[in-house]
């Protein structure tokens, strides 16, 4: 049934909206893992303070796709790369991009949870240390605000010193946020970040994004559909490692240009 | 048949099994060392027998064995073991005595046991005290006067050991650094105005000792006043000098707080104070700080490389064949049999090293060698080489199960690869790094065979840490817990006398690598407390 909409798919030269402002600009990216090409040239606008949601089945690349914003991928001796992936205008795989401050202005959140074995505080306080910062009131006001933001300060606010395991499952994947907000990132990119949760701490999560789009922009990799069209404004849909379309939420969950994206957002497959 | 092979039991009885199996023979181990061990301080009963033809034996029971093989015995026979003491009177300490031989046995109220600096335990009864050769007091004197002898004799033996340590080794050692000065500065051919002044301060010295040794002459003839006579069980009787005593008591005559009184003090005595009589008697200390100090050195040695080494080999290395045959590498370093890096330690540290080191740093001395011979720290570095690959795989290992999140959890807030190490993988590792260290601990402190040949010696008067400058004498060799257990009881020319000894420096080797160990999981549980990262 799929391959019968392949045709249509090539048809459509630019399956994306018209998007101001980007925050972040994918141009003809591809990724090879040894090998096998993950990524089939992809071009994305990412807008600046929005929710952009990337969904699609298992293995169709939105993750690496994601991982590849911060160059986390560079840890994989055998990933190979082409395009161009721009931050703010600047392609981040330049060879003087510095990769150290790249992945400050780009945070990320992951699928588990995995905050250090360490405080809550010194969790939080993490990114500010390993840049030199070491002033205790500097570092105390970021670890409140970035708790306050990451809606958090309430529940943990008198247990800083506690060990951060101790934190239920869903007051962890908000204090990874409260990390990532930390250090000042200018984009969020979160991967899956409710996959492990409960519904009840999910909904805390989706008001925490919901609340950080005022100053942040975000990019949600999620197989949740409801979730995506729940928090973000945006939508972009993969398959097999190729972009099929991108466009306000509203209109992909009602009315996509594609049958194949409609097929997927209906729960036809996928 | 099937039915019983689906429900498992059969493996549950044969695991089980191994494991009971395993218990039991780990068990056996400790129990049969705890039993040896105890009850060697205990002092048992003085018993006397009276032998068929006459003669008369006192001693302890220390065993009883079924004798085979009789021609024309009747049923069983039984022989029992005596420790007769005594040895510069009978010549051995040990006696085997029929039982049909003994016509009756009794336990003597007043039978003496004196212990002695020489010649090992003597057991008799007191007949006279001597003071300068004339009888001061008779027997009826019990051992109250006895002791008190003994007791002011033992406090000048104690000042004479201070002045002897004290005084005259801090002497010793300023002589002996005056005679290498002297000799580097001829070896440097300086002019003899410089020779002269060492000269006179030489000569200084030198009556500084003259009146050390004077006092101590004096002292030492005070120490030989009193002599007590004894007589022994066999008829014969000996004078012994008081200064000779190191303890002295009637074991038949003492209840139980006394016994266990006497049980502290031996104790005490075997732990703290050093040993006598080629080392089956008397205490084992210097052996006990060499060890510690042999692991610890070993231990200050072995952590750091081991750790950085494998952290080299996970974190930074590429992950290929070279790595691959490295890791085949250091695994089978481990299986290395230890005798081997016993003879590389020679080779290396001690000729090819500590040579240079000789050559080069402490020219006055040679041809006696300074590093060029065994000691503690080759000893050590030996060590540390033989139990860096328990380290290293430990700790591979550990760093292994780091969760793949946190790494990336902290790359992505921007840390560098080390930043990343130091601050989250390492902590994470750290109760698995802390398990390969207490098992590298282990194993180098119950090794043998490569300390023998780099600087283990069955006595060492000097300990590798004193009061003089530089304080850690690295070059020094050293006693050692395991080594003394072979020496005292495979080595000695007495082995009856020495078996004791054995057990019980047996049990304390075992005893102080439990502490070693405990101590090591405690910290470690801690930690693992601490740093419980969510994988585990």
């Amino acid at each position: 049934m799929f391959e019968a909409h392949a045709d249509k798919e090539v048809a459509v030269e630019s399956a994306s909206v018209a998007i101001e402002n980007p925050m972040v600009e994918v141009e003809t990216f591809s990724l090879f893992y040894g090998g096998t090409q993950a990524l089939f040239d992809i071009d994305l606008k990412i807008p600046g303070r929005r929710v952009t949601s990337l969904i699609g089945p298992s293995g169709c690349g939105k993750s690496t796709l994601l991982r590849s914003f911060n160059r986390l991928n560079d840890l994989i001796e055998s990933v190979r790369t082409s395009g161009r992936i721009k931050l703010a205008g600047k392609d981040v795989y330049e060879p003087d991009c510095d990769v150290i401050d790249l992945r400050r202005r780009l945070g990320m959140v992951f699928q588990r949870s995995n905050p250090f074995p360490k405080s809550i505080y010194e969790n939080v306080a993490y990114g500010l240390r390993i840049a030199g910062e070491n002033r205790r009131p500097v570092l105390d006001e970021a670890v409140e605000t970035s708790l306050k933001a990451a809606a958090l300060w309430d529940e943990v606010k008198d247990r800083l010193k506690d060990h951060a395991l101790e934190l239920s499952g869903g007051q962890q994947q908000r204090l990874c946020i409260a990390r990532t907000l930390a250090v000042e990132p200018e984009v969020i990119l979160m991967d899956e970040p409710c996959s492990d949760l409960d519904p009840i701490a999910t909904a805390r999560v989706e008001e925490t994004i919901a609340h950080l789009k005022e100053s942040y922009t975000i990019v949600l990799v999620t197989h949740n559909l409801q979730q995506a069209s729940r928090v973000s404004d945006y939508t972009a849909f993969f398959y097999m490692g190729k972009l099929v379309e991108m466009d306000l939420t509203e209109r992909m969950f009602t009315t996509p240009r594609l049958s194949q994206t409609e097929d997927y957002v209906t729960g036809r497959f996928g | 048949m099937k039915i019983l092979l689906r429900r498992g039991d059969p493996f549950i009885w044969l695991t089980g099994s191994a494991l009971a199996f395993c218990l039991l023979m780990i068990g056996g181990l400790v129990v049969v060392i705890l039993y040896n061990a105890m009850g060697v301080f205990w002092p048992r009963d003085l018993v006397e027998f009276e032998l068929h033809d006459g003669s008369q034996v006192m001693g302890r029971l220390v065993g009883r064995q079924e004798i085979h093989s009789v021609p024309g015995g009747s049923g069983k026979e039984h022989r029992v073991q005596l420790k007769i003491g005594n040895r510069d009177v009978y010549g051995l300490d040990f006696r085997w005595i029929d039982e049909a031989e003994i016509r009756n046995r009794r336990i003597p109220e007043d039978a003496v046991v004196f212990e002695r600096q020489e010649w090992g335990d003597l057991y008799g009864f007191v007949s006279a005290i001597y003071a300068r050769g004339d009888e001061v007091a008779d027997v009826a004197d019990d051992l109250h006067a006895l002791r008190q002898y003994i007791e002011q004799t033992n406090a000048l033996n104690e000042r004479i050991r201070r002045l002897e340590v004290e005084e005259v080794g801090a002497l010793n050692h300023r002589i002996e650094k005056l005679r290498l000065q002297k000799r580097r500065l001829e070896l440097e051919g300086r002019p003899a105005g410089e020779l002269a002044s060492i000269a006179e301060r030489f000569n200084r010295y030198w009556e500084q000792y003259e009146r050390l040794a004077r006092e101590l002459r004096l002292l030492r003839e005070e120490r030989e006043i009193h002599e007590i006579g004894v007589l022994l069980s066999s008829g014969e009787s000996r004078r012994i000098k008081a200064a000779d005593v190191v303890r002295v008591y009637c074991p038949n005559q003492l209840g139980l707080p006394d016994k266990m009184k006497i049980y502290a003090s031996k104790s005490w005595e075997f732990v703290s104070g050093q040993p006598r009589e080629s080392n089956t008697e008397g205490g084992i200390f210097p052996a006990i700080f060499g060890t510690v100090m042999m692991v610890m050195l070993m231990s200050l040695a072995v952590v750091p490389f081991g750790v950085l080494a494998a952290l080299y080999l996970r974190e930074y290395a590429r992950q290929g064949a070279l790595v691959k045959a490295v890791r085949i590498a250091v695994n089978n370093l481990a299986g290395v049999p230890s005798i081997v890096f016993g003879m590389f330690g020679l080779g290396f540290f001690v000729y090819g090293i500590g040579g240079s080191i000789d050559q080069l740093l402490y020219p006055e001395s040679l041809p006696t060698p300074t590093f060029g011979t065994g000691g503690i720290l080759w000893a050590s570095l030996t060590l540390a080489l033989l139990t860096v690959p328990v380290v290293v795989v430990a700790t591979e290992e550990a760093l292994a199960v780091v969760p793949q999140e946190l790494r990336e959890g902290s790359l992505a807030l921007g840390s560098t690869k080390f930043q990343m190490i130091c601050r989250v993988v390492l902590p994470s590792a750290l109760p698995g790094i802390l398990t390969g260290i207490i098992l590298a601990t282990a194993r180098g402190a119950g090794e043998v065979a490569p300390l023998m040949i780099t600087g283990v010696v069955k006595l060492a008067p000097d300990l590798p840490l004193d009061g003089y400058w530089p304080f850690f004498h690295l070059e020094r060799k050293f006693m050692h817990l395991a080594f003394h257990i072979y020496d005292v009881g495979f080595q000695s020319p007495n082995v009856e006398a020495a078996r004791p000894m054995v057990y019980t420096t047996a049990l304390l080797l075992v005893g102080i690598v439990l502490l070693l160990n405990m101590t090591a999981i405690i910290v470690r549980n801690r930690l693992r407390k601490r740093y419980a990262s969510s994988a585990f």
